[in-house]
């Protein structure tokens, strides 16, 4: 039994990296320190449902065949279509996106990532207003004001309010929590303390839950870090807040610019925007201007409803006019634990992040031309590749049907809905457990993905099954020209 | 009056922490399918429909319509907003319109619920036969 | 392979020779005395020969950098490179893509090239970028100089400690130089602030800019790094700088030993303006340039401002946000906790805008009034002044009077009466060029197999399809700019990669880094409550913080032993 200390967590955006696994006869037996969804994904590889034979659709049914024929055959159909489809890429290693680009080179397809439906829209509106932001020790250190807006931490990135924000200890900053942890330390006194207090604080905190019928002065007046949510609805993060401001739905925008009219001391001629009353609004943005160094977190609540980008550029220029008066900064939570990184490294080698066409042999982009979603309801693509991602899931059913319909490739280390669609299905190695490689947290710190234990026999990394298939392409494309 | 209470809402999508658990445990696990076949309601909206926790409704948009099992938000109230997790079975409804930057619209999207205890919900296998009939 | 490059005129100023018609041997990647027959010959007849060219300063790779490409999709549109058979495809213009950044450097004979700006958390960015940038030779700096770890030692008078600390943190983000940017304003930044003078004290940390910028120039020496302390200097980019800049080589006066200098202040250009505010804005370069033809222990870098749409980008934040203030444009602030910040706005230098045509005369100024070529290097900070893609054009102003003349009529009216050029009408020769595009970049480097072309030096090759017999640069300094735009031949490591400006061979290039052997080990790798006081400054794991040499596609250590 072997106990691997500092493992990253290849799940959500946040990256925590102070995974420990226990390690016996080659599989995962316990994880500390992680969330339900960490836990979940490390204990998941040894899953009985694992495939790990290569298949290919024959009949309508999908066949298992060796890896070399599945290869083959991803390499003909990528060959043979005139344009192709990339895609997915955010739960996979950086190394393996750069062998993805240049694989979508050589076919001269269009590459994209799950980026393009999350948080697609707020690299668009950073494209035209700039972001200033930081990276996540920085909030921790120096922010005495955290506001989550359309996101629900607790939910999808469980840890980040006790790594990075109100519960984290900073240098000129205390965790909103310290009274309380020190208290359960005593009581508890076990392993499990930071989970125990997540439960336990919830309830103890009750009294300060607010809703917006009640004004936040009471709330918060008091010293140290303070925290506001405000959503659509009061989510779990909510509950958690020293305030709580329920948005209309779809009304955010209208907010952001009643925040930026108070900030420059405008009045405004109506009693409440967005459903909140404008007086509270003014004790609120008193709270954000007065602070030290306040971060605004934003998740798709913003990035997702009809106003999508113009929502996003919006809380971008009130954090900047913010400036003028304070420090402040502004994030987007990232969902996948390297989406960040498929921007990045798709950025420094093509110039562009998401939705990248390579059909004129240079990288073209032109997000609602090139992106996924838009060339497949276009009904445009004659093939896909997808990798690390599971479309059928997410999109909406009329770019699915397209997908499903032309020749589909999927690599992936389960069996998802995608995958049961496939025409090739190759079986892959779970990056940051049975693979390494490098991924890129929300704030952009590039982390090291551990290799812990050995992929199922037969099973490689996504890196190794694209170079396959690259030199594949590759060869076929001679064979092809020798032949004339 | 036979005709079948209908109520109009406001359809929002998102993650949570059950479908985050239940996709790393595989995407054909009850687990997973249950998880992502919910729609969260006001209870003020159930009394509405005159519906119980756990009862099947139909929620419908202009671009399909689909059963899943209402339960009781504890995240009220919300009035008139109803939530059902990224997956399979919201896909059916949602808008696929990115109007030119590439993102389809997930939240916020005009919806229709109505009672439909009798109606079954499809399961995974089934609802992608229906949906896309892959031979 | 052995190549051999015949009667070429060369230009090879660490070994002194000045336009000699000379062949040059080449094996195995290294200049060798001669070769076998079997050699591959290059007829440089007519053409000039010179040793790769060498960056001293160049904002070629990592995350602030790949920020400014994700931000300006627009800057991307107007140049693409499209596939060839050899070569990858990218975009350019002022931020070019990792493959297009190799490319264009070779295609101009420029074969090392250093990134000076790596904020040691996200090191790991830096090299991926680096290793996927072809053909070139590369290095970074990691930012120190606002390092809580460097503020506490230097603070407590723990200079030893902070030498060991430097040292482990070259190896961990497998560094070259230390570089400090505006001291003490970044950490004052993460609270919105800033400093505004040597002697400013920095808020919470008990210590002023002077004390970091004189602790960091000890630890440089106790450590025997190759290169100076790297200093971006506070109040860069506001009037009246030029006072700030001469009280910071000031500082350090009493360091100096008559041997190699002590600080290398980069980018002068924007740490040379005189005047009270924008509108009294004029140059203070002959003030500068005064102190650095009396002085010996600083090296500076130009920063040379090229009329165009460029985006800037640097890790002083405050100085950002200024700019953002100032234009309006978009602005992208990225702080980094326990270590730096950085900023990124688009900007268009324009001839028709006073200030902006002033600092164009600035640089000019500098190089041309520093008397001594090895003093003064050749860059445009880029993309902070302008794309790398200028350097032809830089040379040709630094050679030809009229190409002066020929940009100063188009200026401003205020900032051509301000401007000293007409009344200087010194021209570099091919000889001066090589100094500050290479050896005197090398030498100020302490990159001693770089920059020349003695037997043992790399095989790092220049040809030029200038004949300095027939070519009068000064008249004629359109041709000069087609030439050093367009090599006739880069070697690289004894391998042609370039022809005609055509690149044959996509090929990896090393990065450079500086392992320093201390006499004691770090106190960060011994000590269980400094590992902790890591945890508590960082968002990440001690075990994860270090670049695993893995990262660099190929990893070329410089040993050195420290005194500590």
């Amino acid at each position: 039994m072997t106990v691997v200390k500092a493992v990253t967590c290849p799940v959500c955006g946040c990256l925590c990296d102070d995974i420990e696994l226990t390690v016996r006869n080659g599989r995962i037996i316990k994880v500390k320190n992680g969330c339900a969804m960490c836990e979940a994904k490390f204990l998941s590889h040894a899953s009985d449902h694992r495939p790990t034979k290569s298949m290919i659709r024959r009949e309508g049914k999908l066949v298992e065949v060796s890896l070399e024929e599945a290869v083959r055959k991803a390499a003909e159909i990528l060959v043979d279509a005139s344009y192709p489809v990339l895609y997915g890429w955010s739960s996979t290693s950086c190394e393996a996106t750069k062998v993805g680009i240049e694989l979508c080179e050589e076919i001269g397809g269009v590459i994209d990532n799950t980026a393009v439906v999350c948080h697609g829209p707020s690299i668009l509106a950073v494209q035209q207003v700039g972001i200033p932001s930081c990276t996540l020790g920085q909030v921790r250190h120096r922010a005495d004001l955290i506001i989550y807006w359309g996101c629900d931490p607790w939910s999808a990135h469980p840890r980040h309010i006790e790594r990075y924000t109100a519960f984290s200890e900073g240098r000129f900053e205390k965790s909103a929590w310290r009274t309380y942890i020190n208290k359960v330390k005593a009581l508890v006194g076990s392993k499990k303390i930071e989970s125990a207090i997540r439960r336990l604080a919830i309830k103890s905190w009750e009294p300060a839950v607010a809703r917006v019928e009640k004004s936040p002065s009471q709330y918060l007046s008091r010293e140290g870090r303070k925290l506001i949510v405000v959503d659509v609805r009061r989510t779990k993060t909510a509950e958690m807040a020293d305030y709580f401001i329920q948005v209309e739905p779809g009304k955010d925008y209208e907010l952001f610019k009643a925040m930026r009219a108070l900030i420059r001391d405008q009045e405004i001629e109506v009693d409440r925007v967005a459903g909140v009353p404008v007086e509270y609004l003014e004790d609120v943005v008193d709270v954000m201007v007065s602070c030290d160094f306040g971060a605004i977190f934003f998740g798709l609540g913003l990035t997702m409803g009809s106003a999508k980008l113009k929502n996003i550029e919006e809380a971008i220029r009130l954090t900047r006019d913010l400036n003028m008066r304070t420090k402040f900064i502004i994030m987007p939570m990232r969902g996948h634990f390297n989406v960040a990184g498929a921007n990045i490294v798709s950025t420094w080698e093509t110039g562009y992040p998401f939705a990248v066409d390579f059909s004129l042999g240079y990288p073209r982009y032109n997000p609602g031309e090139t992106s996924v979603v838009d060339i497949l309801l276009r009904k445009e693509s004659d093939a896909a590749l997808v990798i690390a991602s599971d479309p059928v899931s997410n999109f909406p059913h009329k770019a699915s049907e397209h997908l499903v319909q032309k020749p589909l490739i999927v690599i992936d280390a389960h069996m998802n809905v995608t995958a049961s669609m496939a025409d090739v299905f190759i079986p892959a190695a779970m990056v940051g457990i049975e693979a390494e490689g490098t991924a890129y947290r929300m704030d952009h710190v590039p982390i090291p993905l551990k290799k812990v234990v050995d992929p199922p026999e037969g099973v490689f990394s996504d890196e190794e099954i694209l170079r396959l298939i690259l030199s594949e392409v590759r060869k076929i494309k001679k064979e092809r020209m020798e032949a004339g | 009056m036979d005709k079948k209470p209908k109520l109009k809402v406001t359809l929002v999508t998102g993650r949570t922490i059950e479908q985050g658990a239940g996709k790393e445990y595989g995407k054909f696990s009850r687990k997973y399918g249950e998880s992502v076949s919910t729609c969260y309601m006001d209870p003020e909206d159930m009394k509405k429909l005159a519906i119980r926790d756990r009862t099947n409704i139909l929620v419908s948009t202009k671009y399909g319509s689909v059963v899943v099992k209402a339960a009781k938000s504890s995240r009220a109230p919300h009035p008139g907003i109803i939530y059902i997790p990224y997956g399979p079975w919201v896909n059916v409804l949602v808008d696929p319109e990115t109007n030119s930057i590439g993102m389809p619209t997930l939240k916020g999207i005009p919806a229709e619920v109505e009672p439909a205890p009798d109606k079954p919900i499809l399961s995974l296998e089934e609802l992608l036969k229906q949906q896309f009939r892959k031979d | 392979m052995e190549l051999l490059i015949k009667n070429g005129y060369v230009f090879d100023p660490l070994n002194g020779i000045n336009g000699e018609k000379m062949d040059i041997a080449v094996k195995s990647g290294k200049i060798v005395e001669k070769v076998s027959k079997k050699a591959k010959v290059i007829d440089a007849s007519g053409m000039t020969v010179m040793p790769g060219g060498v960056d001293i300063h160049s904002h070629i790779a990592g995350g602030k950098v790949n920020s400014g490409r994700m931000l300006r999709p627009e800057d991307h549109f107007r140049d693409v490179e499209k596939k060839t058979a050899v070569t990858r495809s990218g975009v350019g213009y002022s931020i070019p893509s990792t493959f297009t950044t190799g490319y264009r450097y070779a295609r101009m004979g420029w074969t090392t090239v250093m990134d000076p700006a790596m904020p040691p958390l996200e090191a790991k960015h830096t090299h991926e970028e680096l290793s996927d940038i072809p053909i070139i030779d590369k290095a970074s700096y990691p930012l120190l100089g606002d390092w809580w770890f460097v503020l506490e030692y230097l603070r407590d008078g723990r200079i030893e400690e902070c030498a060991r600390h430097v040292a482990w943190m070259l190896k961990a983000t497998k560094g070259y130089a230390i570089k400090i940017v505006n001291p003490g304003g970044l950490e004052a930044w993460g609270f919105g602030r800033n400093v505004h003078s040597i002697n400013d004290p920095i808020p919470n940390f008990c210590i002023t800019p002077r004390e970091i910028i004189r602790g960091l120039c000890k630890v440089n020496k106790l450590l025997h790094l190759p290169h100076t302390i790297h200093l971006h200097t506070n109040n860069l980019g506001m009037p009246g700088n030029y006072l700030t800049t001469l009280e910071t080589m000031r500082c350090v006066e009493d360091m100096y030993d008559g041997g190699k200098p002590v600080m290398h202040i980069t980018h002068c250009q924007f740490s040379a303006f005189k005047g009270e505010d924008w509108r009294t804005f004029d140059t203070g370069a002959e003030e500068i340039a005064e102190y650095m033809n009396a002085h010996s222990h600083v090296t500076l870098d130009m920063g040379q401002v090229i009329f165009t749409d460029t985006t800037t980008m640097t890790a002083d934040g405050p100085f950002q946000y200024t700019l953002y203030t100032l234009t309006g444009n978009k602005w992208v602030n990225h702080d980094v906790e326990t270590e730096t910040s950085s900023g990124i706005v688009p900007f268009q230098y324009r001839p028709k805008s006073a200030v902006h045509a002033t600092q164009w005369s600035i640089g000019l100024e500098l190089a041309l009034l520093i008397k001594d070529p090895w003093k003064i290097f050749l860059t445009t900070d880029h993309p902070n002044a302008g794309p790398f893609i200028g350097y032809p054009q830089v040379i040709a102003w630094l050679m030809s009077c009229k190409a002066r003349e020929e940009t100063l009529k188009k200026l401003h009216p205020k900032a051509r009466k301000k401007s000293l050029l007409p009344t200087i009408n010194r021209e570099f020769s091919l000889y001066d060029i090589a100094v500050v595009t290479r050896a005197g970049q090398a030498l100020a480097l302490g990159l001693t197999f770089k920059g020349h072309l003695g037997v043992g030096a790399d095989a790092d090759i220049a040809i030029y399809n200038i004949n300095p017999e027939k070519l009068d640069p000064s008249r004629d300094y359109e041709a000069v700019i087609k030439a050093f735009g367009c090599a006739a031949y880069t070697i690289k490591g004894g391998d042609i990669v370039v022809e005609n400006g055509e690149v044959l061979k996509h090929v990896p290039g090393a990065t450079l880094w500086v392992n320093v052997e201390t006499c004691k080990p770090c106190e960060m790798e011994v000590d269980e409550g400094l590992k902790r006081r890591f945890r508590e400054y960082w968002t990440v794991e001690y075990e994860n913080y270090p670049v695993d040499e893995h990262y660099l596609a190929i990893s070329r250590k410089i040993n050195v032993k420290a005194d500590v």
